[in-house]
């Protein structure tokens, strides 16, 4: 039970002599560009194959057509458009930004400037609206001229991966021991052992492990699969595939402590710059699963991401679960028995 | 309802509960009052494109199948180790029986619905108190064996004579005499088997049924004695269902009483009770268990094949309403996990209640 309970570090409550310093990731969504770059690199590292259960489709939820973390998918890149200004990016103008999109009025001004007549230099196109994503500025509508105050937008990218919670409900309730406790205190499934139960997919608090769903060719289908935080490439020393991969140093990979150093800074960092919303999710110890291996740096409430505002690792109430078990089935027995008592007919 | 994740006519996804902007009035957002004239007040919350937080669990009617049969196993025991101790040889011989079918519908169910059949064993391997399905896969080990032999031994009382004493004339033999201590002793688990399927729902992050973790195994012990009573007003003769009577009545009365104390108790998780699949179940099932009990008082007092057949027919009733409660709660869990709703607004409610009392 001493998972339930738990010392705040996991290897070494798990049984691990010389356990190494606990690893996982911390990923500031504050610098995603939403390249994506995790997911393909977790794909091929990984042997994930096609996600099934999601199938290939575009979702209409802006950039996001990977839908959620599941089975076969170990990233996921969650893209937000939001009518709020972005963080940091105020000009201390009133009406910033504000008046038709600026390529018009170059255009205008240039042929005016050069020959005097807009045709001259090919530059008397307007945009035309073909309903397509299209390079105006946001708010700006192709087919409205007139001058009209821009809306605010920001648009927010964060790349989501399992927590590795320092309590993680998928390993405690699995019934084979096919999840387990690695010596780098993160969680990870056994191919050769889990019997695809299933009981670990509504355990986890943040929706992450699935059952991988295909035809019997797909690799390891009918068990319950999810980011190893790369195991194998821990073992020979290296980075995560997605870390290795990300362009902008959004998925930091590290040390559990340093990362939880680093991100301190830079959130505190951002608040000074300007950017009051940004906040810390998952690094807190003294949270609902103990604390998260793999944390986030957020612009927004958790629940915008799709995140769970205030998880709790179901296994805390486990112990007063079985309590009130063993008292029904002690109402049964009596119940049974008191059933007996009656005369005989 | 208007959900703050649908688009607006500039098709920018409003999700627009930004902490910084927030006013604070928007705490105690669950609207009060009435009037859309709907059934369930709205309540505003924010997601990610209205997507699900947690997963459902990928099981299918096997598992509120097993739930149901596994009560019905349970029950039956503790009715046939009475029944064998206080000399009621018909009630007897039915729970036996009915442990043996419904237990082994049980292990199928169970199996069936892994996705690797073939390794089942493995939950073999361990014993982990943390895991329920790893504690009921030791319970029904433990159980299985004893329920087995004891409806074994009542199994060949069903054989022509003709095929026996040879050659398994000795088995036979010893299944005889070890008839009454396994019987004994699978009742003595089967409460076990009763009640641990509710730790099994209720150890999930499935908001209907986590939140239901202080009485869902007092409704599903009362759901299993109003079946194994109503198996045995099926099975026992009119001299003998009397235990049968009184434990389905007495089960009755413990699963309406938990049933209605646990949907004050879970909030907006109460919800999905009443909604879609699992409402009409949860309705289907008062309506067969209350008439099942009418059914099996009444028919005490009706003499004869007239009473005879009235007790069967409510044994029926029993048992239908008791599978409907293992699949409404199932599917109840089911259709919470797969909306957002049920599993952000209480925990924004509680972080909002700690930020409030500041230690957020």
């Amino acid at each position: 039970m001493s998972d339930l309970l738990g010392p705040r570090d996991p290897a070494s409550g798990a049984g691990w002599d010389d356990a190494p310093p606990r690893k996982g990731f911390f990923t500031d969504t504050s610098v995603c560009i939403g390249c994506k770059a995790c997911e393909v690199a977790c794909k091929e590292w990984n042997l994930v194959p096609a996600d099934q259960a999601a199938g290939l489709s575009m979702l209409g939820s802006s950039y996001d057509n990977t839908g959620a973390l599941g089975a076969s998918t170990w990233r996921h890149v969650a893209f937000i458009e939001q009518p709020k200004r972005a963080g940091g990016q105020d000009l201390n103008l009133p009406l910033f930004p504000v008046g038709p999109s600026a390529s018009d009025a170059v255009n205008r001004a240039a042929d005016t400037a050069m020959t005097g007549d807009r045709s001259q230099l090919g530059t008397d196109t307007e945009a035309v609206d073909l309903g397509m994503p299209g390079f105006q500025l946001p708010g700006q509508r192709a087919d409205r001229k007139d001058e009209r105050p821009r809306t605010d937008f920001r648009w927010l990218m964060s790349s989501d991966v399992c927590k590795h919670c320092t309590h993680a409900a998928c390993l405690d309730v699995c019934p084979t021991g096919a999840l387990f406790r690695t010596e780098f205190g993160t969680v990870v499934v056994q191919d050769d052992i889990c019997n695809g139960c299933g009981y670990c997919v509504p355990a986890c608090p943040f929706g992450v492990i699935d059952r991988r769903v295909g035809d019997e060719q797909t690799r390891n289908v009918g068990i319950a699969q999810k980011c190893t935080l790369c195991y194998d490439r821990l073992g020979a020393g290296h980075t995560p595939a997605c870390a290795q991969a990300c362009p902008t140093e959004s998925i930091q990979f590290g040390d559990v402590d340093e990362l939880r150093e680093r991100a301190a800074v830079r959130l505190a960092t951002l608040h000074e710059a300007g950017v009051p919303e940004a906040r810390l999710y998952g690094e807190d110890p003294e949270d609902g699963v103990g604390g998260a291996g793999a944390f986030f740096l957020l612009l927004d409430e958790p629940e915008v991401y799709g995140l769970p505002p205030d998880p709790v690792v179901t296994t805390r109430d486990l112990p007063s679960m079985w309590r009130t078990a063993a008292t029904a089935a002690g109402a049964l027995l009596a119940g049974a028995a008191v059933a007996f008592l009656g005369r005989r007919r | 309802m208007t959900r703050p994740t649908t688009p607006d006519s500039d098709g920018i996804v409003a999700a627009a509960a930004g902490s910084g902007d927030r006013p604070p009035a928007r705490r105690g957002r669950r609207r009060r009052g009435n009037p859309d004239n709907q059934v369930v007040p709205d309540v505003e919350f924010t997601s990610y494109y209205g997507r699900p937080v947690v997963k459902a669990s990928p099981w299918e009617a096997d598992i509120p199948a097993y739930l149901f049969l596994g009560g019905v196993a349970a029950g039956s025991s503790l009715l046939a180790a009475g029944a064998d101790l206080s000399g009621r040889a018909s009630l007897r011989r039915g729970g036996r029986l009915a442990a043996l079918a419904a237990i082994s519908g049980s292990l199928y169910a169970l199996v069936h619905d892994l996705g690797r059949p073939e390794r089942f064993l493995n939950m073999l391997r361990v014993a982990k108190p943390t895991s329920p399905m790893s504690v009921g896969t030791w319970i029904l080990t433990a159980y299985g064996p004893m329920a087995g032999a004891a409806g074994a031994a009542e199994l060949r009382g069903l054989l022509p004579a003709r095929l026996g004493p040879l050659p398994l004339g000795w088995a036979s033999g010893l299944l005889g005499a070890l008839a009454r201590p396994t019987g004994i002793a699978a009742a003595l688990i089967a409460p076990a088997v009763a009640s641990y399927t509710a730790v099994l729902l209720t150890d999930t992050a499935t908001p209907s049924w986590h939140e239901a973790h202080r009485e869902l195994p007092f409704v599903f012990v009362g759901s299993a004695a109003a079946a194994s009573g109503g198996l045995g007003l099926i099975t026992a003769s009119s001299a003998d269902s009397g235990p049968a009577r009184r434990l389905a009545a007495g089960g009755v009365l413990l699963e309406l009483v938990a049933e209605r104390r646990m949907e004050r108790s879970m909030g907006i998780t109460a919800e999905p009770l009443h909604t879609g699949t699992a409402g009409r179940l949860m309705r289907a099932a008062t309506a067969c268990t209350v008439a099942g009990t009418v059914g099996a008082v009444v028919s005490a007092l009706l003499p004869g094949r007239r009473g005879r057949l009235a007790s069967a027919a409510s044994g029926v009733a029993l048992l239908a309403g008791s599978a409907c409660t293992r699949f409404a709660v199932f599917e109840a869990g089911q259709a919470s996990a797969r909306d957002p709703k049920y599993t952000v607004v209480p925990q924004r409610e509680r972080l909002d209640r700690r930020r409030a009392a500041g230690s957020g």
